[in-house]
């Protein structure tokens, strides 16, 4: 039940100033141009206006104020959140004003981003914030009018008494009702009766973005203010000697502190730190095991074959199934570490000052950046404040807070306020990377093909669970067994957008696809005739929903005419992840005898979508994301360091290599599930299975550039 | 240090830095403007797009002795009020996901349009393939980019 709490006014303006007062400070410390339109400030607005809960405020003059209190890094949360407040409040949207709520965890749940979470854990507590002030206003108008409170409806901020004709504005009413008390229960919207959600929305931050206003935590500024950089060690390395004479002697840079195992250089602004650390000599010693890739690869092979397996799941008698099998296939495949790379680096604000924190910045996770603060200071976690800026990408990275506890570390240190930035290659060779991962998948299949066992077993080098044992096709196969096996490396590891699917569902997808194809079975009748079985006779619990899987699988099989054109090979691929389901066909077609990667068609169900502009985001992004990543996608550890340090070696996806696009979504009437990470999953396996289509050749290992099997396909991807 | 005295966006600037600082920092550090952004600092990646003379350039190698008395534009000196018709239609098409590269992808779009006015779909491509979007959005740049052509 959510937890709509009166708070006073005192409350929420001192909440108000702490979230915009820091960043707003940078803005207008900006040298730009200010707009010539008088729009009134948020703080202009907030200092008439009434609150009516922890999401919303509404002025006299009828702005109406709503608090995002989730960490935004282009997952579109800031503008689908509001959206429905505003749906259930009936607001109008133009007089709608978003602002980034600091962390508050007495006034909001989950102030976190990851999982794709956030819509499904806040869905009902939104529209209750939403609908319990417009049943304020109502009962306000009620009165105001002298008539009966079911007589009234609202429409765009305006309250009508149809019979009469009579109209009060929200802004007209907004002091006597939230003079009121508020309801215990409160009525919600059937949703065929939503205006706003369903209805494209455009990003509530266009304006500021188009026009390069300090959004990010880089962009912030504060007078006074230091600027640091941190020297880290390789992994599995200690310091051993220091030589900073020559950095010191930077103009610019005033300090030079040796901690634990850093280097922080501090100074007036940046690039007297990048030059200063180009010149710091700094020497390592092994404190551990410092790896290489090779070491890597050699240890996931020979744990395949380890007796130590943690078995994850186990149905039916599965040794008994693979010695009566006709047909046995086992295939692995293996992915390598990566790095989040996301494009705004690395970055925190920190002022220390004595026993308080002043903290603001890009996080996922600003508790964990609130809690190991207090915990490193042994300070109470409420001296601790933490502002959060726009995200300049995440993608799990910003999920630590290590980042973070590089600027606090140095403002305690120097006594004063510095902002920490991590460069480029800080943050390739300082990563807390998706975790390496090899996987070997076994099938038994009977004399008509059916599959009557399965085995995976999965290696990760970090990764905690590298399997997902309750998803397809458990459920659907009468003998299964499931194995996990970790190996503590030194290399750092961290959830990374859609974590462990992110490479599973492409050695799943791609397996089940060599298993129908060795049986001549139709990749997609493969798939539904074991959902048929999983729904008649499921075997054991699974996490996902038999007939949403099947309702994606056909929507995508049918919008790409699947199997239907001679002239296009194509790959499937359809996955579970994050409560939502995806399924994907990747098109390859002959141009001038080369295949050319032409189109990807998607078909999703989210449940509702909130806001279709924001879902196509999610869904296109999500897919680019997986290609680039499974195409070219390659960490090479040497001597416990990558050898990938910007993005010269490290190739990211371009304009010139992305296919087509299509996406539907089914209209399954549940509620909204999150679209943050679900479409990165399927991606890999589409196209793998679309290459082997086209061209005979599996690649089991990402990334595919890399393959052997790759280099004489001559694979087109550029459009041009 | 020595003083550069700069034009940017139409104004007469001047800052005391080493010869070697590149403009990004200068802009984001000396200047205020931190529309302009830094993601690779090698001149890989576009985030830190601006003009020189109104040719697209890569400020994070840009030495700042480079370009004392050149022509500077940058994001916020595009357009009065953002009503560029590359910023127009960024908006219209709701391009951003983080918005991070988003300026340098506009400032090349620019530059684009303003040497190519009419670009066809595989001209954009190849014009904005030397800025990269990690959340993906280059479908939608694409559209803006068409856009942009279109109502100039």
């Amino acid at each position: 039940m959510a937890d709509i709490t009166k708070t006073n006014r005192r409350d929420f303006l001192k909440i108000a100033a702490t979230a915009t007062g820091g960043l707003l400070i940078g803005f207008y410390w900006s040298s730009c141009d200010s707009p010539k339109v008088k729009v009134l400030s948020i703080e202009e607005v907030l200092n008439k206006a009434h609150n009516f809960n922890s999401f919303l405020s509404i002025s006299p003059d009828g702005d109406i104020v709503i608090y995002s209190p989730n960490p935004e890094l282009g997952q579109n949360i800031k503008t689908s959140f509001p959206m429905v407040v505003a749906e259930e409040l009936d607001a109008d949207w133009s007089k709608v004003r978003v602002l980034q709520a600091p962390l508050d965890t007495d006034k909001f749940d989950r102030q976190l981003t990851g999982g794709s979470g956030a819509m499904p854990h806040s869905w009902e507590r939104l529209r209750k914030a939403g609908a319990t002030a417009k049943y304020l206003l109502l009962a306000a108008a009620a009165k105001q009018l002298d008539v009966d409170q079911a007589t009234l409806t609202a429409e765009k901020s305006v309250v009508i008494h149809k019979s009469s004709g009579k109209k009060l504005t929200y802004g007209e009413l907004v002091e006597a009702a939230s003079a009121l008390q508020a309801p215990e229960e409160v009525l919600l919207k059937d949703p065929k009766d939503f205006t706003l959600i369903g209805t494209p929305v455009r990003n509530v931050d266009n304006k500021d973005i188009v026009t390069g206003k300090p959004l990010f935590g880089l962009d912030f500024y504060r007078e006074g203010m230091m600027h640091a950089m941190i020297q880290r060690p390789p992994f599995g390395k200690k310091i051993k000697s220091v030589d900073d004479s020559e950095a010191k002697a930077v103009k610019g840079v005033t300090d030079v502190i040796q901690y634990d195992n850093f280097v922080a250089i501090v100074g007036k602004s940046t690039w007297p730190l990048i030059k200063a650390k180009r010149r710091l000599k700094v020497t390592y010693e092994a404190d551990g095991n410092v790896e290489s890739t090779a070491d890597h690869d050699r240890i996931m092979k020979e744990l395949l074959d380890s007796r130590d397996a943690r078995v994850m799941r186990s149905d039916g008698e599965v040794d008994k199934a693979f010695a009566s099998a006709a047909k046995v296939i086992t295939s692995e495949y293996q992915c390598p570490f990566l790095p989040h790379a996301p494009m705004e680096p690395m970055n925190f604000f920190a002022h220390v000052k004595g026993e308080e924190v002043e903290l603001i910045g890009p996080t996922q996770t600003p508790d964990a950046a609130r809690m190991q603060t207090a915990a490193l200071l042994g300070i109470p976690k409420e001296n601790v404040t933490v502002d959060i800026t726009r995200l300049g990408g995440g993608f799990g990275r910003r999920l630590r807070a290590d980042y973070v506890i590089d600027a606090v570390e140095v403002s305690k240190r120097i006594n004063a306020p510095v902002k920490v930035t991590w460069t480029r290659e800080d943050d390739m060779i300082g990563g807390a990377y998706r975790p390496a991962v090899r996987y070997r998948f076994s099938a038994a299949l009977d004399e008509g093909g059916n599959m009557i066992g399965y085995k995976l077993r999965g290696v990760g080098l970090n990764a905690g669970n590298s399997v997902r044992q309750d998803n397809f096709p458990s459920g659907a196969v009468p003998n299964v067994l499931i194995e996990n096996i970790n190996y503590d490396s030194t290399v750092t590891t961290n959830a990374w957008r859609a974590p462990i699917t992110n490479f599973l569902a492409y050695a799943e997808q791609s397996f089940l696809d060599e298993v129908a194809l060795a049986v001549d079975k139709d990749p997609v009748k493969f798939r539904l005739d074991l959902l048929e079985k999983a729904k008649s006779s499921p075997v054991g619990a699974v996490n996902y929903d038999v007939d949403r899987m099947i309702g994606v699988i056909k929507d995508a099989a049918e919008r790409s005419n699947w199997g239907k054109d001679n002239n296009v090979k194509q790959g499937f691929s359809v996955y579970f992840s994050h409560r939502s389901y995806v399924a994907q066909v990747a098109n390859i077609e002959m141009v001038n005898g080369q295949p050319f990667l032409k189109k990807i068609i998607a078909s999703t169900d989210c449940g509702i979508v909130v806001n279709p502009t924001g879902a196509n985001h999610q869904v296109r992004g999500g897919i680019v994301d997986g290609m680039g990543h499974a195409m070219f996608g390659n960490l090479v550890f040497e001597d416990g360091s990558p050898k990938q340090k910007n993005f010269d070696t490290y190739r990211l996806i371009r304009m010139k290599e992305v296919p087509d696009i299509d996406v539907n979504y089914i209209d399954s009437g549940f509620e909204p599930t999150g679209l943050g990470e679900p479409a990165l999953p399927p991606t890999g396996g589409a196209i793998a299975n679309a290459i082997f289509a086209a061209t005979g050749k599996r690649l089991r290992s990402q990334p595919f550039i890399e393959q052997k099997e790759f280099s004489d396909l001559n694979l087109q991807m550029f459009r041009s | 240090m020595a003083n550069y005295n700069l034009q940017i966006n139409g104004k007469q600037m001047e800052v005391d830095v080493d010869e070697d600082t590149p403009l990004l920092w200068v802009l984001r550090d000396h200047l205020g403007l931190v529309g302009t952004k830094y993601a690779c600092g090698i001149a890989q990646c576009g985030a830190c797009t601006v003009h020189v003379n109104g040719e697209p350039t890569f400020s994070c190698v840009k030495p700042i002795s480079d370009v004392a008395n050149e022509k500077i534009t940058t994001i916020e000196g595009l357009s009065k009020d953002g009503d560029h018709p590359v910023q127009k239609a960024w908006d219209e098409v709701d391009v951003a996901q983080c918005g991070y590269c988003q300026a340098g992808q506009i400032m090349s779009a620019a530059a684009l349009l303003k040497k190519n006015p009419k670009p066809s779909l595989d001209e954009i491509d190849e014009g904005m393939n030397r800025n990269i979007c990690r959340c993906g959005t280059y479908h939608k740049i694409r559209e803006a980019v068409a856009l942009a052509a279109k109502t100039k």
